[in-house]
């Protein structure tokens, strides 16, 4: 993987921050942009803009067929059976809640147990907890072990008869743990329960076939991906998108209107009431031919790599406590830490100074905050574009951070 | 951007050694708020007899810039009118703002140390947490001004 030829796909970095180059060390939030998705976006806004799926006009059909030809290249990309298993969302969090609220909420009753994890991203537990508050059903937690790994015995003894529904990210944002979605859709299937995949950080990072993990939705966000805000993917088996009742009703997503009653098109297209995001999808099919070009299977080693380099280089940092898998254990491209004595944000504000951007607080994951007994942590995340300069850039400006503290403190 | 213009020694004192914290015996009107986006927590108890804060304390977790502004306020509000330590508050988020002091008397002590705080929006919501505590607890008590 050529990564100096990489970085110059990305404008961003054309930049100084505070003097510096700039050090993105927060892909995890979101990634950055390349000018092949930049031009792809620009070029339908300027070419080809139309709403989609009325127009007979030509604008109308090239819009139309960008748009579903997107459908096809996401469908590809996470190797769905038919893009009609792709839904277009405004991201994970809207995919989440459609599961919760066109599928769940409707079937789950008291007695039902929804399975989960303490590391889950606030949108892959919110929308649950809204359930089992709607629904009577209840909330249990796989445990967690000390690095945030599950183990495949404790995910048998906490999914049972009584589960119904089993939610779970494919990467935690914080731990940076790959979880075992393959194992764990054949326990969900084994007590008839479905397995809701969040994969935010995981299907940007490494090659996700939903066939092969047979689980039955999953839900991201193109903006992590290289691709733009406001676009995510809804992906479900499509028995249970046929039995899912859409959450948005209008425009777009009808078959037949009478006065007192409407029919829904098919899927994916009912869930996609009103002007879909347009651009946005296309904008995301852009970003998938972007990382095909590079390979899904040499980014992750490239983003495991560099977070083993940081885990190493770290130890040099004296007082700093390292969350999620140990140096040489399997781990995504992220690592999360506490420099001892110096809170997140002021470490956050000392790497800025320097051009280093990185993630500081609590991760929209506030319960497992309390499982590791802090109140926020620092965490940096590589994308395609870093490099080990990138990190050496990291561990010196901790190093300074660290200093300057010493010596405010006095 | 200079660090040390955040960083100021009288804010890292005050970060170092927090003045009025800890937790007030009897029945003191409490608050208790956290920052929704990074996790700061503060629970801020004020003692106001004849609309005067006769007492007040706080204790929580979060940054040098949150805990520090947490201290200085304790010590910019205690034995002052409540009226009064609304007015300073008032001042201390046009400070943070970058708006210019009305007039000269206007003097806000240490809390002045909290100005460079204004050139970092980031870390705006931290200095102001504590006294979105205060003005939660005068709010929502009818604490008489």
């Amino acid at each position: 993987m050529n990564v100096e030829a990489i970085r110059k796909d990305f404008p961003i970095f054309e930049q100084t921050i505070n003097g510096h180059p700039l050090v993105y060390l927060d892909s995890a939030a979101t990634s950055q942009k390349p000018h092949q998705v930049l031009e792809v976006l620009d070029h339908y806004y300027r070419e080809d803009n139309a709403n989609v799926h009325r127009g007979v006009h030509t604008l109308g059909s090239r819009a139309t067929e960008a748009y579903e030809l997107a459908r096809e290249k996401v469908a590809r990309f996470i190797h769905s059976p038919s893009p009609q298993q792709v839904v277009f969302t405004r991201g994970t969090t809207e995919s989440l809640n459609m599961i919760a609220y066109g599928y769940a909420r409707l079937r789950l009753k008291p007695g039902d147990e929804i399975v989960l994890t303490p590391s889950e991203h606030h949108s892959n537990l919110i929308p649950w907890q809204q359930v089992a508050r709607v629904t009577g059903a209840t909330l249990k937690y796989m445990p967690l072990q000390p690095d945030g790994r599950i183990r495949l015995e404790d995910a048998r003894e906490v999914i049972t008869p009584a589960t119904k529904l089993v939610a779970i990210a494919q990467i935690s944002n914080v731990m940076g743990t790959v979880h075992p979605i393959k194992e764990l859709a054949h326990l969900a299937h084994r007590v008839g329960a479905v397995l809701v995949v969040d994969g935010a950080q995981g299907v940007p990072h490494m090659p996700t076939d939903v066939q092969d993990l047979d689980c039955d939705f999953l839900a991201f966000s193109g903006h992590k991906m290289c691709g733009p805000t406001g676009i995510g993917v809804l992906y479900g088996k499509a028995s249970l998108l046929e039995a899912m009742e859409p959450v948005y009703f209008g425009g777009e997503m009808i078959e037949v209107v009478e006065l007192y009653d409407a029919t829904w098109k098919e899927a994916p297209w009912k869930f996609e009431g009103g002007t879909p995001i347009i651009a946005g999808a296309i904008g995301l099919g852009a970003a998938v031919d972007y990382l095909e070009s590079i390979g899904l299977e040499k980014i992750r080693k490239h983003d495991e790599q560099l977070a083993q380099y940081t885990l190493s280089r770290l130890q040099e940092v004296q007082g700093l406590t390292v969350y999620g898998p140990a140096l040489g254990v399997e781990r995504a491209g992220l690592v999360t830490f506490n420099l001892g004595g110096v809170h997140p944000h002021d470490v956050s504000t000392v790497l800025d100074a320097e051009g280093v951007a990185i993630r500081a607080g609590h991760h929209c994951a506030q319960p497992l905050m309390k499982w590791l007994g802090v109140g926020s942590t620092a965490r940096a995340s590589f994308y395609l574009y870093n490099n080990e300069a990138d990190v050496d850039v990291l561990i010196h400006a901790l190093q300074s951070a660290k200093e300057f503290f010493q010596h405010a403190i006095g | 951007m200079q660090l040390d213009d955040l960083y100021r020694q009288v804010i890292m004192d005050h970060y170092q050694h927090p003045r009025n914290q800890g937790i007030l015996a009897g029945d003191a009107l409490q608050v208790d708020l956290r920052n929704p986006s990074c996790g700061d927590e503060i629970t801020l108890q004020l003692q106001v007899e004849d609309g005067i804060v006769k007492d007040v304390r706080f204790h929580g977790a979060g940054c040098s810039i949150s805990m520090a502004s947490a201290s200085m306020m304790t010590e910019a509000i205690k034995g002052k009118p409540v009226a009064e330590a609304m007015k300073i508050a008032k001042e201390f988020h046009a400070m943070l703002r970058g708006e210019p002091e009305e007039k000269e008397e206007d003097d806000l002590g240490d809390l002045e140390s909290l100005h460079g705080v204004s050139k970092f929006p980031a870390r705006i919501k931290c200095a102001a947490l504590a006294w979105e505590a205060l003005e939660k607890a005068v709010r929502s008590r009818g604490v008489e001004e």
